[in-house]
Order: C-alpha cells, then sequence, then structure tokens
C-alpha cells in the first residue's frame, strides 16, 4: 500500500509547526523520517493515523492511501481503518501496552475489534508471536514481564496479525539497547520482505535509518528539507542542514571536535 | 485530596492480593472478622434475634424499660420491645444504607470523573465546576437539609447522603484518569481503532480505580456514623425501623434513669464504624503502599 501526503499543514491554534509539500511511501517501501526533537516527526506521525486533532492539533491538506483521501474521513471510519490498514508502534514498547491485561487479551481484543472470532484471534496471536520469533507462551504473560525488546516484537507482532499495510514507526528503537535495537530493524526490514508491508521510521538516529532506510527525508523545524535515496543523499547532502547532521554521526577513529 | 499510586502492577492480581492479605495484614483481618460477624448478625437477624416480633410495632405494655437481664439481655425499650433484637435487625438497615449510598455515589462519580478526566476541556470544566458546587458545603448539613425537606424515611435518607457522597469520588478518578490518558498505552490503543467508549472502559477505568477502591472501602465508617447522625436528629429512618442512630436518640430521653437503651445501638455503631475504618485503613495498606508511606 502506498502513502502519499501532499500540502500537509499541521498546527496548534495560530501556530504552523509543519509543512509538508510532498512525502510519500511507495508499497513494501522504508522511509526514514529523520529530525531532531521538535521537528514535527512526531506530530505528522500522529497526522497519518488520525491522531493529530485529539491531540489538540489542527490538519489540512492531503493523506492518501492508496489513493483514498484520509483527510476527510470521520472518528468513526479512521476507527475502522486505524489497526486494520496503518497501525503504529511506539517508542516505549512496554509502556505502550495495558499492564492491566495478559498480552494475549491485548491481541485478542484488538483483533476481535477488526472483526476475528475469538478462536481466530488466538490462533493468528500465536502465528504472529512465531513470525516475529518470540514463544506464544508469552501471550500469557503480563506486560512488565516483558523486556522492552520483547513488547517491541510484540507491537510488530499486533500489526502483522492484524495484517496491517503500512506501519507508522515512532522512533521504536530509541529506548532499547544497541544488540536489541539490530534485532527489531532486522525483524523490520523481513516483515517488509515477507509481508510486503510499508514502513514509515521516524527518527532522530541517522545511523539507523542509514542502514534500514530505501529513501530518506530530513525534516527541520516542520519542513522536509532533503529527500532522496538515503545512501546517496547521506554520501552527498545538499542541504545545510543534512549536512550538519551527517557530520554530527560519531565515528570511530574520527577526531573530537 | 491527591492520591498516588503506582498503577498497573498493583493492579494486577488485586482481587487475589486482598484474598491473602489475612496473613500479612492483621488491620484488615481484625476489620474483616468484626464486620463479618456483624454482616451475620445482620443477615440472619430473624433466626437469631430471641424476640423477631419486636423488630416491629409490637407493644408489651408490661415489660416497659426492663433493665438487662438474662431474658432481655439488653433489655427492653419505652414500649417493651427487646432492644437485643432491635440492635440486630438494626444491623440490617445501616449495612443496607452503607451499600446503597456507596453504590449510588460510585455509580454516579465514577463515570463523570472518568469522562471529565478522559475528554477535558470544556467538558472537564463543566463537570468539576458542578462537583465544586456541591463541595462548597460541608456534606452533613447538605444532606441534612436535602432529608428535611423529604419525607423522612431510609430510602430519602439514602438518596440525601450520596447527593453530597459523589462529588469526592468525581474528583478522585478524574485526577486518576488525567494521568492514565497521557500513557502510552492509551494513545497505542488509538492506534489500533479502539472507541474512546472502550478506552475509557478497559484501559483507563482499571489503571485509574486503585485509589477510588480505597477511597469506598475507607468511607463506609463515614456513611454509617452519617446515616447514624441523621437518624438521630428524627430525619432519617422512622420507628418502628430498627436504626441505631434512631435507637439512640429515642434512648437518649431515658438515658440518666434507663442506660441501656441509648448505649446498646450505639456500641453497635461504634463496633461497626471501627470494623469499617479498620478494613479502609487495611485496603489502603495493601492497595496504596506510597501513601502509607509519605505519611
Amino acid at each position: 500500500m502506498s502513502l502519499i501526503v501532499r500540502e500537509l499543514r499541521i498546527g496548534f491554534g495560530e501556530r504552523t509547526v509543519v509543512e509538508i509539500d510532498e512525502l510519500q511511501v511507495g508499497d513494501g517501501e522504508i522511509v526514514g523520517l529523520v529530525g531532531e526533537s521538535g521537528s514535527g516527526k512526531s506530530v505528522t506521525s500522529l497526522a497519518l493515523i488520525g491522531l493529530a486533532r485529539s491531540a489538540g492539533a489542527w490538519v489540512e491538506g492531503s493523506i492518501q492511501l492508496d489513493g483514498r483521501e484520509l483527510t476527510s474521513l470521520d472518528e468513526a471510519q479512521w476507527r475502522q481503518l486505524r489497526g486494520d490498514r496503518i497501525a503504529m508502534i511506539f517508542q516505549s514498547p512496554v509502556s505502550s501496552l495495558n499492564p492491566v491485561f495478559r498480552v494475549g487479551d491485548l491481541f485478542v481484543r484488538a483483533l476481535r475489534l477488526h472483526g476475528a472470532t475469538k478462536a481466530e484471534a488466538r490462533d493468528r496471536a500465536a502465528r504472529a508471536m512465531r513470525e516475529v520469533v518470540l514463544s506464544p507462551e508469552l501471550l500469557r504473560r503480563y506486560p512488565h514481564q516483558l523486556s522492552g525488546g520483547q513488547a517491541q516484537r510484540v507491537a510488530i507482532a499486533m500489526a502483522v496479525a492484524l495484517r496491517a499495510r503500512v506501519l507508522l514507526a515512532d522512533e521504536p528503537t530509541s529506548a532499547l539497547d544497541v544488540t536489541v535495537q539490530a534485532e527489531i530493524l532486522e525483524l523490520i526490514q523481513r516483515m517488509r520482505r515477507e509481508e510486503g508491508i510499508s514502513v514509515l521510521f521516524v527518527s532522530h538516529d541517522l545511523a539507523v535509518v542509514a542502514g534500514l532506510c530505501d529513501r530518506v527525508a530530513i525534516m527541520q523545524s516542520g519542513q522536509i528539507v532533503e529527500t532522496g535515496p538515503t545512501a546517496a543523499t547521506l554520501r552527498a547532502p545538499t542541504h545545510p542542514y543534512t549536512q550538519g547532521l551527517v557530520a554530527a554521526i560519531p565515528r570511530l577513529g574520527g577526531t573530537h571536535a | 485530596m491527591t492520591v498516588t499510586v503506582p498503577s498497573g502492577s498493583l493492579a494486577r492480581g488485586r482481587a487475589l492480593r486482598v484474598l491473602r492479605a489475612g496473613r500479612s495484614n492483621p488491620t484488615l483481618a481484625a476489620g474483616s472478622v468484626v464486620l463479618a460477624i456483624v454482616v451475620i448478625i445482620a443477615v440472619f437477624a430473624p433466626l437469631l434475634a430471641p424476640f423477631p416480633a419486636d423488630a416491629g410495632n409490637a407493644t408489651h405494655p408490661t415489660q416497659v424499660l426492663l433493665a438487662p437481664s438474662s431474658a432481655h439481655w439488653f433489655g427492653t425499650d419505652e414500649v417493651g420491645r427487646d432492644v437485643l433484637t432491635r440492635v440486630m435487625y438494626g444491623g440490617r438497615t445501616s449495612l443496607e444504607i452503607v451499600v446503597a449510598v456507596l453504590a449510588i455515589a460510585a455509580a454516579i462519580g465514577i463515570p463523570l470523573g472518568l469522562i471529565a478526566g478522559y475528554f477535558g476541556g470544556v467538558v472537564d470544566q463543566v463537570i468539576m465546576r458542578v462537583t465544586d458546587i456541591f463541595l462548597a458545603f460541608p456534606a452533613l448539613l447538605l444532606s441534612l437539609a436535602i432529608a428535611s425537606v423529604l419525607q423522612p424515611s431510609v430510602g430519602h435518607m439514602i438518596l440525601a447522603i450520596a447527593v453530597t457522597w459523589w462529588p469526592w469520588y468525581t474528583r478522585l478518578v478524574r485526577g486518576e484518569a488525567a494521568s492514565v490518558v497521557r500513557r502510552p498505552y492509551v494513545e497505542s490503543a488509538r492506534t489500533l481503532g479502539v472507541s474512546h467508549r472502550r478506552i475509557i472502559i478497559r484501559h483507563v477505568l482499571p489503571n485509574a480505580a486503585t485509589p477510588v477502591l480505597v477511597q469506598i472501602s475507607m468511607d463506609a465508617g463515614g456513611v454509617l456514623l452519617t446515616a447514624a447522625a441523621i437518624s438521630f436528629l428524627g430525619l432519617g429512618a422512622q420507628d418502628p425501623t430498627c436504626e441505631w442512630g434512631l435507637m439512640v436518640s429515642q434512648g437518649a430521653t431515658y438515658f440518666t434513669t434507663n442506660w441501656w437503651y441509648a448505649t446498646f445501638p450505639g456500641i453497635a455503631i461504634l463496633i461497626t464504624a471501627m470494623a469499617f475504618n479498620l478494613i479502609g485503613d487495611g485496603v489502603r495498606e495493601r492497595l496504596d503502599p506510597k501513601r502509607v508511606l509519605s505519611r
């Protein structure tokens, strides 16, 4: 599924915080949205799943999912779309799961919400867990009994089980240590390869984006200042902000500024 | 009043913890045992009471105001009814009142608090200003005022107390709900297409419920005493209903010469209120360790 954003404006009250002329995530493509804190990455991803308004923002412009205009959807239509077509994973995996329910219950609830029967939901949950290389045994645990990496896998498994076609990943690895981070990135890549899902990967970490994304969009104070294939863009950045970001990547053996 | 709790891990296995509490929580155990006895006596009053007929408006002109004896352990009242019997039946009235008031107050207060905390903004402002209006009056005075304009009866007294009780729960729940709403799992639930109503019930309520459960268990004693006070002033239960506050009020007239009439129902109020408070403290200790530590 492809996601095409055009002339998107997001703001709070009088202030416009995001102005994106164009942003595309093609079918089966992983696109990195990179920028520093406060550059508008997170509110953009919220807008793409229809939650920016309930965060108090206004949204104008066009967001198209396989040609279907999303900005004009009402709340009920959005609800059907969320989880079903578009899913989102977050920075703090453990606290993204309601602590009072077992992981399996969370799965079953989410799946039943989108029309699965109970037995079907259990079955799909177990299969999705195996797909993200977790034991279905973990479905019996409470979220706090999972590690950060396990919880993030669970979140991805949930998106997989729901058969979401577009995954919005808002800094999904920032809270994880480096080895776990690598596993999650590998998992996202595999999901793209095997399921053909499209991913918008929001991050401030250029090194991670360089290893994962096909294309990259660099965001500064709400605007996309540069976009292109990841390797080319990072090798020869044209915009001064991108040049600054690339220069700021710490390298082994480099001299300290 | 602010109550902070680490929710989540605490909410997990809550019921189990309460059950297991006895050993490590003597306060809760003692309160529960005493309350269990009171409840058993109240429930089985028709079987246990020596003179069940005396619970109504029977009169025994030959046995008026007899001192405690082997026949009438707690003596008799001014129309000759057995005080022990009436104290036993009085437990039924009192427990009914406590349960009804807390249930009504929770049924109004908790949903309003959840709505106010979840949606915020104008909805929140309106709900909270309404609770402020109710809280601006001293609770007992407001209850008395309401009770005095209605026909005095147990039902109306329940209403009068519940009206002043719910705003506390609204405030408490609203504060919790407002903080739970900002947790990532609520946002995450929304990205899965969960409706507001479902999020409030499934995600916010269980994670915001602990403080209000503690508060409700601590309030039972207060409701009992309030009901006794209103009945004592003649605005609640009416004879021939057996109600402890009413009996104390009636017995007070004879207190200098016939001490037993007011004393035994008074002791019943004392014991039951104490049991409720012990349970309240015990429950708080179990579910809300932070607050105990910070005292």
